[in-house]
């Protein structure tokens, strides 16, 4: 477990002196301010309902431009083999990785808390489905990162881990909105595989088991996933 | 110290290393030695767990490389070929978080890290970028991160290839000062190099051993044959085939014209067994030749290596 640690805080300080983790941050900022911000004075209402609707969509981007590195990058130098001949196991390695992504996305969403403290200011705020959206967007930005992580171990090259991460998340996002050409059996079963549904629920203040162990059973599988993908490459 | 027990990798249909089997005491410096795509890395990743063997077993001190994984990897000091690194990372950074995963703590890990910069002479780069820094001082940057934990056994992957003759003798000294009461695993195509550091060389060629001896053995009587070189001034070509291919011990006689007129460089290869000098210098005495060079050539690990390896 102890190992977990170190690569955790490896994997931090590699990302933050890197200037990828800068750039994203200041894209994911700068496209969720504009279109939150541009909508607030026109609907006038002290929520963060627009900030969270978007947020499944900004993070299907977001997430992978993260996570392509953590295994892509080791792959492409070759230092995966200096990492698999110290004495840790393949599941201390994607843990470290895995637990890093989601500091990495918490570390995304700290500027963001200025929007709801700064309408706090402005208005009425209700702080339950604020505090919920937070706890939603960690636990999607979780899933997004197993689903990067698997995305990241399947090449070495950083821009195909990108693109296959963005297309599933982007598919887990967008499904509902595709039922329509889903055939009529199936329907109940889809209609519950979509991050936005269960992301907005959490959102609206409901915290349901449900939705959470949706998003951990997308986050366990991708890591599952990346685990076979390794052990694959030996 | 490690026990390899028929040990084969397939990748697809290739046959990347083919049933070897070898036995490592301890403190022993062995070079893993054969040209390009014989085997060696594929040998030494499958030794150091990276890779999984298709068949065969691997045991490093009571441990099957196989079942108990971690706990070989931590006896393990391993320098990949061309020490892959984090290239972001600083050079001291590096070292912390390997000193770290490698279980130093406190003083332990302090006083580690400041022995091995001694060691590896890295003073002045300590606070450099890896990705910044030229092949030799990552080189041992890398040296310094499979020495990090004293590890029993140390396996290098090509260790000195691409730096320069400087920079080689100083690894070299290094390895044969860790050989001293370590097991050192090194794998290279330079033959001065084994020649220089190893106690003990195995030749691999196509994935199988065709040599296995100590160093002194393998340049004394590994093979058939022996060579005299000689030049003679005054001699024809036919002359000297026709006298000296008579002789019982010339096994074969080989002419090229030397550096002067009139003068020829021969070698000839002689049968296996006893002193052939004698009866070549009684033979060319009879004639009215000059003779100007009379040397033994030593065998040296080039030519067992090209021999063992070659094309055939």
């Amino acid at each position: 477990m102890q190992q977990v640690v170190f690569i955790l805080k490896k994997e931090l300080q590699d990302f933050f002196i890197s200037p990828i983790a800068y750039i994203v941050m200041a894209v994911f900022l700068l496209v969720t301010g504009w279109l939150f911000f541009s909508a607030f004075f026109i609907f006038d209402q002290a929520d963060m309902r627009n900030f969270f609707n978007l947020l499944p969509m900004t993070f299907a981007f977001v997430v992978p431009a993260i996570t392509m590195r953590l295994f892509a990058e080791e792959l492409s130098t070759g230092s995966y083999e200096t990492l698999l001949t110290l004495p840790v196991t393949f599941r201390d390695i994607i843990l470290g990785k895995f637990l890093a992504g989601v500091a990495m996305v918490a570390a995304l969403l700290v500027p963001t808390l200025f929007y709801p403290i700064f309408i706090g200011f402005m208005g009425e705020l209700d702080w339950g489905p604020v505090i919920g959206g937070y706890v939603g967007a960690l636990f999607m930005g979780a899933a997004f990162t197993g689903v990067g992580l698997f995305a990241s171990a399947l090449t070495r090259n950083q821009i195909i881990a990108f693109i296959t991460g963005a297309v599933i998340c982007f598919a887990l996002t967008t499904i509902e909105r595709m039922l329509f050409f889903v055939p009529g059996a199936l329907l109940k079963i889809v209609s519950h595989l979509g991050a936005s549904l269960h992301f907005q629920n959490i959102a609206r203040g409901i915290v349901d088991s449900r939705d959470l162990i949706y998003f951990i059973s997308v986050a366990f599988l991708g890591l599952y996933a990346a685990h076979l993908v390794m052990q694959e490459k030996k | 110290m490690i026990q390899v027990e028929d040990l084969t990798k397939f990748y697809n249909d290739f046959c990347a290393v083919d049933r070897i089997s070898l036995e490592i005491p301890k403190g022993e410096i062995m070079g893993l030695l054969g040209p390009n795509g014989a085997g060696k890395t594929t040998t030494l990743r499958m030794l150091t767990g990276y890779f999984k063997p298709t068949s065969g077993r691997i045991r490093i001190k009571d441990h099957d490389v196989d079942e108990q994984p971690v706990a070989v990897k931590g006896l393990i000091g391993y320098l990949p070929e061309s020490a892959p690194l984090y290239p972001g990372m600083m050079v001291y950074d590096y070292l912390g978080y390997i000193a770290d995963i490698r279980g130093l703590r406190g003083d332990a890990k302090a006083g580690r890290l400041r022995d091995l910069v001694e060691r590896c002479g890295l003073h002045e780069i300590m606070h450099k970028t890896i990705g910044e820094l030229s092949k030799g001082l990552k080189q041992r940057v890398g040296l310094a991160h499979a020495m990090m934990s004293d590890p029993e056994i140390l396996i290098l992957d090509e260790p000195t290839s691409g730096l320069d003759p400087n920079q080689i003798v100083e690894i070299r000294d290094i390895i044969r000062a860790i050989g001293q009461e370590k097991t050192v695993i090194l794998s290279t195509h330079i033959l001065s190099e084994a020649e220089a550091t190893c106690d003990r060389i195995v030749i691999i060629n196509k994935g199988r051993i065709v040599a296995d001896d100590s160093t002194a053995r393998l340049k004394s009587n590994a093979g058939a044959t022996r060579q005299i070189g000689l030049s003679l001034q005054n001699a024809d070509e036919a002359d000297i085939r026709a006298t000296l291919g008579a002789l019982d011990v010339v096994a074969e006689v080989s002419t090229r014209p030397g550096a002067d007129n009139d003068v020829m460089d021969i070698t000839l290869a002689c049968r296996h067994g006893s002193d052939p000098r004698a009866a070549i210098y009684a033979a060319v005495k009879q004639t009215d030749w000059i003779l100007l060079t009379f040397v033994q050539q030593a065998r040296d690990l080039e030519s067992i290596f090209r021999e063992l390896t070659k094309e055939s």
